[in-house]
């Protein structure tokens, strides 16, 4: 119950398909120390599942409450890959704090992430 | 051969020449590499595919850019007469730009290209596209580490792209070694198409070859290709083929002294005739008769100059009595001046095809041939001007080659050697110092297949035009010029002077015929007056007997009566 993310749709897991249009709007008006990530997979393969699994388990350790996590289905929304320069996937992409960061692979390696989020200096 | 049903499928690019050595373009529905280094023009290659096959096929097609943004590709093809911002509105092309940048992508754990399909897939269905270009897709493998990963999912790319039939073009630098740098070429099998920019003695040549196409025939040589305007012409140019037809029909020379040497009726049409002779014996102007007589006749003639500026010659051969301008302004008269160190041979070679393509003309005239030997070797430059005059003949056009020999050069018959066997005419232009001037001659030194003239003609450029003279052959051997007349004024001399003694001889025998005539009346008279007095003579005589005989027969008489 730490992490309480502000992402419409929490239970990925299940239902990455409903992951709509609303996801993207929720990155304007947060307030400063907020972390934005968008996590892009491409269905429900283990690998996505992998990334999110160790994406969550990331955040609720180093970013309890002041982040959101958008899943981001490009199966379902294709036309979303081109805005964000979407190549291979899973891609983790931090909108805020600015600068934008990528991430891909399935994030198995934790420590990494921490170091290329500047979640550890 | 077997035809079976799925005979191979080609998708034609609508690249001006391309088509033609590939027997029909690209292997639909397959991947094919474009590689070459940088600069030699792939990137176009690929995007010209991508224009011309939603404008001319109406196939829409997919561009993704690794490298240049949607902004620069726009422009880059503006250059070339393309409007793909109007494509793009039209949804005949998607352009995707895909941006890869090391440094900020962090790589962790295991990923896949999904992404990089998801898009392709949405824009495929997006314009119900049929090609596909990837350009290039290798700046992937400097954007990602991972190159197990990266190798596995390009080769899935391709194979998927196959699947849904998509006629790719994937563009690869070219690598050290191999054709391409990631080794692109292992995972396209199906054709593979080399370009290449190669610079050799400062100037520079664009090739284009296809290394490989599986399950069809093509073109295996190397063929220039070059890049303007209209974007990429791929020039086939085929090796001598020898079976055109031969025409009997007789084209002026403009000269009518000069048709009058060649059989009476000038060039055949579609020959080839070299004109040969150094420096400043009127080459160009027997050339500027020639256009002139077909613009004349209303037929077209190009005229491609290595040397002088199309104003420079306009106005050369004003002074002669040539005036061109008209024919130019009635786009009759083309001329093209470039350096022949601008490009390579085989890039001439390429221009004027091209050129003579699109103008189709009936004359062509190259002025100087020497001056391309100076942009290649002796060899490549003949076997170039060999392959010119094929396709002139071919195309029927007579072709006039001048040649500039040294004038140092004795055997001037010899410098041309090569070219000997590829004319049909060869007129040769010399010049002869004699008597402290410098005078032309002309002469027609081979001309297959007509009876031609052996005489040395004096060749006279005069403010009216040429003339060409019965040169003087005396015991001195040929005179020229000043020689020429004051030789003629010698012999019009002596005649004049042999006349004048004739007359002058006719006159003493009419004196003396007369003195004799008045001799012999005055004899006759001596003659007549002698016979009057032998006469009066007799007839004295005569009366002297008749008395003497009265005297006599009265004395008798005189005597008996005593």
């Amino acid at each position: 119950m730490k992490a309480k993310t502000t992402v419409k749709k929490t239970k990925v897991k299940k239902t990455p398909a409903k992951s709509r249009k609303g996801s993207i709007d929720a990155v304007k008006g947060e307030k400063p120390g907020h972390w934005i990530l968008r996590l892009y997979v491409a269905g429900e393969t283990a690998r996505s599942l992998t990334a999110f699994a160790n994406l969550k388990k990331i955040c609720d350790e180093h970013l309890a409450n002041r982040h959101s996590i958008q899943v981001i289905d490009l199966s379902k929304q294709p036309e979303l890959a081109q805005n964000d320069q979407i190549v291979a996937l899973p891609t983790l992409v931090r909108k805020l704090p600015m600068p934008i960061r990528r991430v891909i692979g399935d994030l198995s390696n934790l420590e990494r992430v921490l170091v290329g989020m500047d979640l550890k200096s | 051969m077997v035809h079976s049903p799925d005979v191979l499928k080609k998708a034609p690019t609508g690249i001006d020449g391309f088509d033609e050595i590939t027997g029909g373009g690209l292997p639909q529905g397959r991947p094919t590499l474009v590689c070459g280094g940088a600069g030699c023009g792939k990137s176009l290659f690929a995007t010209e595919f991508l224009i011309r096959g939603a404008l001319q096929f109406h196939e829409p097609g997919i561009l993704m850019t690794f490298e240049e943004t949607t902004d620069d590709i726009k422009k880059n093809v503006a250059s070339l007469g393309f409007n793909i911002a109007d494509l793009v509105a039209r949804k005949k092309i998607f352009i995707d730009y895909v941006r890869v940048e090391r440094s900020e992508i962090e790589e962790n754990g295991e990923y896949d290209l999904e992404g990089l399909f998801i898009r392709l897939d949405h824009a495929i269905k997006k314009i119900g596209a049929k090609r596909v270009v990837l350009d290039t897709i290798e700046t992937l493998f400097a954007g990602l580490a991972n190159q197990a990963i990266l190798r596995a999912e390009v080769r899935r790319l391709f194979n998927w792209l196959k699947d849904r039939g998509m006629t790719t073009v994937i563009t690869g630098e070219r690598g050290e070694g191999a054709l391409t740098r990631q080794g692109l070429e292992e995972y396209v099998s199906d054709c593979v198409v080399l370009l290449d920019h190669r610079v050799n003695g400062q100037i520079s040549t664009r090739r284009l070859r296809v290394v490989k196409y599986r399950g069809s025939t093509h073109g295996t040589n190397e063929y220039p290709f070059l890049i303007d305007e209209d974007g990429i012409s791929v020039l086939p140019i085929t090796a001598a083929g020898m079976d055109y037809a031969v025409s009997t029909e007789r084209v002026s020379t403009g000269i009518p002294e000069l048709d009058q040497m060649l059989g009476g009726k000038g060039y055949f049409r579609g020959s080839t005739i070299l004109l040969s002779g150094s420096a400043g014996t009127g080459k160009s102007s027997v050339a500027a008769y020639l256009a002139d007589a077909a613009c004349k006749r209303g037929e077209r003639c190009m005229y491609f100059s290595f040397e002088e500026s199309a104003s420079q010659v306009i106005r050369n051969m004003k002074s002669i009595g040539v005036n061109l301008e008209p024919h130019v302004r009635k786009n009759l008269f083309r001329f093209h001046a470039t350096r022949p160190t601008v490009h390579g041979l085989e890039m001439h070679l390429a221009l004027m095809h091209k050129m003579i393509e699109e103008f189709k003309p009936t004359v062509v005239i190259l002025d100087p041939v020497s001056s391309i030997q100076n942009a290649g070797t002796l060899e490549d430059s003949t076997s170039m001007l060999l392959r010119l005059v094929d396709f002139l003949r071919r195309k029927r056009i007579t072709g006039f080659m001048i040649s500039l020999t040294s004038a140092a050069n004795k055997s001037m018959e010899a410098t041309d050697e090569g070219l000997s066997s590829l004319v049909d005419t060869w007129l040769l232009l010399r010049d002869v110092e004699l008597g402290g001037e410098r005078n032309r001659l002309l002469y027609v030194l081979k001309s297959r297949g007509m009876a031609h003239s052996n005489q040395v003609r004096e060749f006279v450029i005069t403010s009216h035009g040429i003339r060409l003279v019965e040169a003087y052959l005396g015991e001195g051997g040929v005179l020229t010029g000043s020689a020429r007349l004051s030789q003629q004024n010698r012999e019009e001399a002596e005649r004049q002077r042999t006349k004048e003694e004739l007359a002058r001889k006719q006159l003493a025998m009419e004196h003396r015929r007369k003195a004799l005539e008045v001799q012999i009346e005055s004899l006759r008279a001596g003659f007549l007056a002698e016979q009057e007095e032998f006469a009066r003579e007799a007839a004295n005589s005569q009366m002297r007997d008749e008395q003497a005989e009265m005297e006599r027969k009265a004395m008798a008489k005189s005597r008996r009566v005593r």
